[in-house]
């Protein structure tokens, strides 16, 4: 009998999240690494952008894969073009819905390339191929709410111009590649003073509440229709052709032949009402992703795949399993890097300052930024969200290190000095004992800061609570955002106490003593 | 014998001791005395090894202080610091034998050097279990010089020991360090700004001013033969009470 890896894993952690935590722990976090890091040749992984038709199309590639008995992996919602792409390139993943006007204009862009062949000449320099049009297109338009439209009397995109006042809200993805706004803006001559950048989820709900006037929107969006809004009209026919494709690696023609079958099949089966069908089913009428691809795949292909749910509270365990791995391991290797460089900073004080200036910019880096500059070195998913939260740890560690043993008094680490002990005898008998209550207050610190942070580790598919946040966030659903992100603020609460417990056995007694009587 | 020759140090700009020669006989308690700044805790402080001096050299017998040995050479000097300098991590015992348990001494001989130590400095026991914290200044203080005193040193440097406490306990103290001092026969250096102490503890007194050494020898000798107004002006500073009795019977 076959047993697929994610449903392993998941068994594993299920067994073993309950359990008692400290004494295996960290040689398993080590064995589960390279588990991960390992790759297996007969195994297909397929990715998905971080928005619903992505996530769909992701889906019933999987679907579809599972049941030609292909082992896969999903992963879901990895993030924009950069990452899918660079991932795919790396081999991470081997299969991804993409656009062709993105591959046009984003990916090769300034190449000059127009047509289907010239894409897949470019594509094949790249090793990557792709599947014919899926049967959809999906362009970028610009909408907005039809009693808008109709009191100002815009029907194209041109009748912009003759309304400054109105407020643009763009996807921060759309606002800043070269085939969204600034070439949109240059072909029409569009002069409006109120641009601003925003999530493309988010998006719609500012439209419909008011505040912004105009989005972009895929062709394809489910909220058209549901939310009422006007598509205006390219009148300058300036957004080029979206047709929903399928890249992969071409090593799959050797390694996965009939993962090639599968995915032909799927060639020009999904049209665009299908696929606004979809996107309504999982966005508006809550249906799961999975379900959604599987009742397309029976519909339209006869395919009877089985979609594995998982409960709420198995789903709970897994990602609570992803979350304490990501805090931990980060948290566990800055602590044995942060306290050293506590040490240095403290006995040099000109390096400090050039260590202590370090670790404080690296903590100004925005941490999206952060995790995206991590991608092309360590690629996606586990590895570049580690290093992540590991770079944040640094500071609250080392700068607590810092000025705890900076705090000790002169006359006490004189007389540490005067008794004869060696440099590394004073160090660890005299003074980081004296600073440990700063210390441990500077890794509880990292601690709770990286419950937090770790939750955007799903934007580029580490998992976590961050998974049900970014989902609830795309679906707009509560519900999902408060699975994720109730479990976050118990975790930190959780760590918070229990490093107030931990203090309390580690701090020595003396110390204890003087802070409660002075 | 301690024999400083040629020492100085400056901190940036500003000099701290002008070169000078000084040697401090063993088995003697010699006291460095001065106002504030005049360089006295400086000097004690390079004789532990703490600070290193700009010129000169500093030979205990006949090994010069140098980066080199100055942990053994630490380990036979015991330093006592005004309010003690103890470690809030540890109790008073956790103090005291910290080094010696760092050299490995088998537990008896630890326990053994603590019963004496605490007879001699008139410390109960029990309280070694406290922490410094749970200790008075008085108490801290001969915590202190147990923990100096535990390897046996054959030199013993404090600077200010006394300057914390008040003055009941500054004077039980004062005795019974006369009486330590007496009994153990040990080069001691004493820093203090106090001429009644310097005179109650010390054989030798030496009187800086500015980073120099004004005068050396006995109270008397100073009394009797100051070497300049300034030793005049610095003994007569400092009043007893009975002095301030005496002139106001006068006055009457």
């Amino acid at each position: 009998m076959r047993v697929n890896p994610e449903e392993r894993r998941s068994e594993w952690t299920r067994v073993r999240v309950p359990g008692r935590l400290p004494h295996n722990f960290v040689l398993l976090l080590i064995v589960l690494a390279v588990i991960s890091g390992c790759s297996r040749p007969s195994h297909i992984t397929v990715g998905s952008k971080v928005f619903t038709e992505s996530v769909i199309l992701g889906e019933i590639v999987t679907q579809l894969a599972r049941s030609s008995d292909i082992g896969v992996t999903y992963r879901r919602q990895l993030g924009g073009t950069r990452i899918l792409w660079d991932a795919l390139l790396n081999g991470e993943i081997d299969v991804y819905p993409e656009y062709t006007g993105t591959l046009t204009n984003e990916i090769f862009a300034g190449k000059g390339i127009r047509d289907e062949a010239a894409i897949r000449q470019a594509l094949a320099e790249n090793g990557i191929e792709m599947t014919r049009s899926l049967g959809f297109n999906d362009t970028y338009a610009l909408g907005m709410r039809e009693d808008t439209a109709r009191r100002l009397n815009i029907r194209t995109i041109s009748d912009l111009r003759n309304h400054p006042d109105l407020r643009l809200g763009f996807s921060n993805e759309f606002l800043d590649r070269g085939d969204g706004y600034p070439s949109l803006r240059d072909a029409y001559r569009l002069n409006l003073p109120h641009v601003t950048g925003l999530d493309h989820d988010l998006a719609y709900r500012a439209i419909a509440t008011g505040s912004i006037d105009v989005t972009d929107l895929y062709s394809t969006d489910a909220e058209i229709a549901e939310d009422h809004l006007r598509v205006l009209q390219d009148d300058r026919h300036h957004f080029p052709d979206y047709q929903a494709v399928l890249l992969y690696r071409s090593d799959l023609r050797q390694r996965a032949p009939r993962m090639i079958a599968a995915m032909t099949r799927l060639e020009g089966r999904i049209d665009e009402p299908s696929m606004i069908a979809m996107n309504a089913d999982a966005k508006i009428h809550k249906i799961p992703e999975m379900q959604v691809a599987s009742e397309f795949l029976s519909r339209a292909l006869n395919v009877f795949a089985r979609p594995s749910y998982s409960g709420f509270w198995a789903r709970l365990a897994e990602r609570t399993w992803e979350h304490v791995e990501l805090v931990s391991v980060s948290l566990l290797a800055a602590i044995l890097m942060a306290i050293p460089l506590g040490v240095i900073a403290a006995s040099y004080p000109r390096f400090g300052q050039v260590i202590l200036g370090g670790v404080a910019t690296i903590y100004t880096i925005p941490s999206l930024a952060l995790l995206v500059f991590m991608i092309p070195i360590l690629g996606i998913g586990w590895k570049p969200a580690v290093m992540a939260l590991f770079l944040y740890s640094l500071l609250p560690i080392t700068r607590n290190t810092f000025t705890g043993l900076r705090g000790i008094a002169t006359p006490v680490r004189e007389s540490a000095a005067a008794l004869g002990l060696p440099r590394f005898a004073q160090l660890f008998l005299v003074e980081l004992p004296l600073a440990s209550p700063s210390i441990l207050a500077g890794i509880q610190t990292s601690a709770v800061l990286n419950v937090g942070t770790a939750t955007l580790g799903a934007l580029i598919g580490a998992g976590g609570y961050g998974q049900p946040i970014l989902t609830g966030i795309r679906l707009n659903s509560h519900s999902m955002i408060l699975e994720g992100a109730i479990p976050a603020a118990l975790l930190a609460l959780l760590v918070q106490g229990g490093f107030e417990l931990f203090g309390r056995v580690v701090v020595p007694k003396g110390l204890q003593m003087a802070r409660t009587n002075h | 014998m301690i024999d400083l020759r040629g020492i100085s140090k400056s901190y940036n700009s500003s000099v701290a001791l002008s070169p000078m020669d000084l040697r401090i006989e063993s088995g003697q308690t010699t006291v460095l005395i001065g106002p504030s700044g005049c360089g006295k805790s400086t000097l004690l402080r390079l004789i532990a090894g703490l600070v290193r001096s700009d010129t000169g050299e500093i030979r205990f017998d006949d090994d010069a202080l140098t980066p080199g040995n100055i942990i053994p050479l630490r380990r036979q000097m015991g330093y006592v610091i005004q309010e003690g300098g103890l470690f809030a991590h540890l109790t008073a015992r956790g103090n005291i034998v910290l080094m010696a348990r760092f050299l490995r001494w088998p537990a008896m001989r630890i326990q053994s050097r603590l019963n004496d130590l605490s007879d001699l400095t008139r410390l109960p026991l029990p309280l070694l279990d406290r922490y410094p914290v749970e200790l008075s200044g008085g108490q801290r203080q001969r915590v202190s010089l147990m923990r100096a005193l535990m390897l046996d040193p054959q030199v013993l440097l404090l600077d200010e020991p006394l300057g914390a406490l008040d003055p009941m306990v500054r004077h039980d103290l004062q005795t019974d360090l006369r009486q330590i001092f007496g009994e153990l026969k040990k080069t001691v250096v004493l820093v203090t700004h106090d001429i009644a102490e310097a005179a109650f503890l010390g054989d030798q007194i030496v009187l800086l001013r500015e980073g120099q050494i004004v005068q050396r020898g006995s109270l008397v000798d100073l009394i009797d033969h100051p070497a300049s107004e300034f030793v005049v002006n610095f003994i007569n500073a400092q009043r007893s009470p009975p002095e301030m009795a005496g002139r106001s019977s006068n006055a009457s």
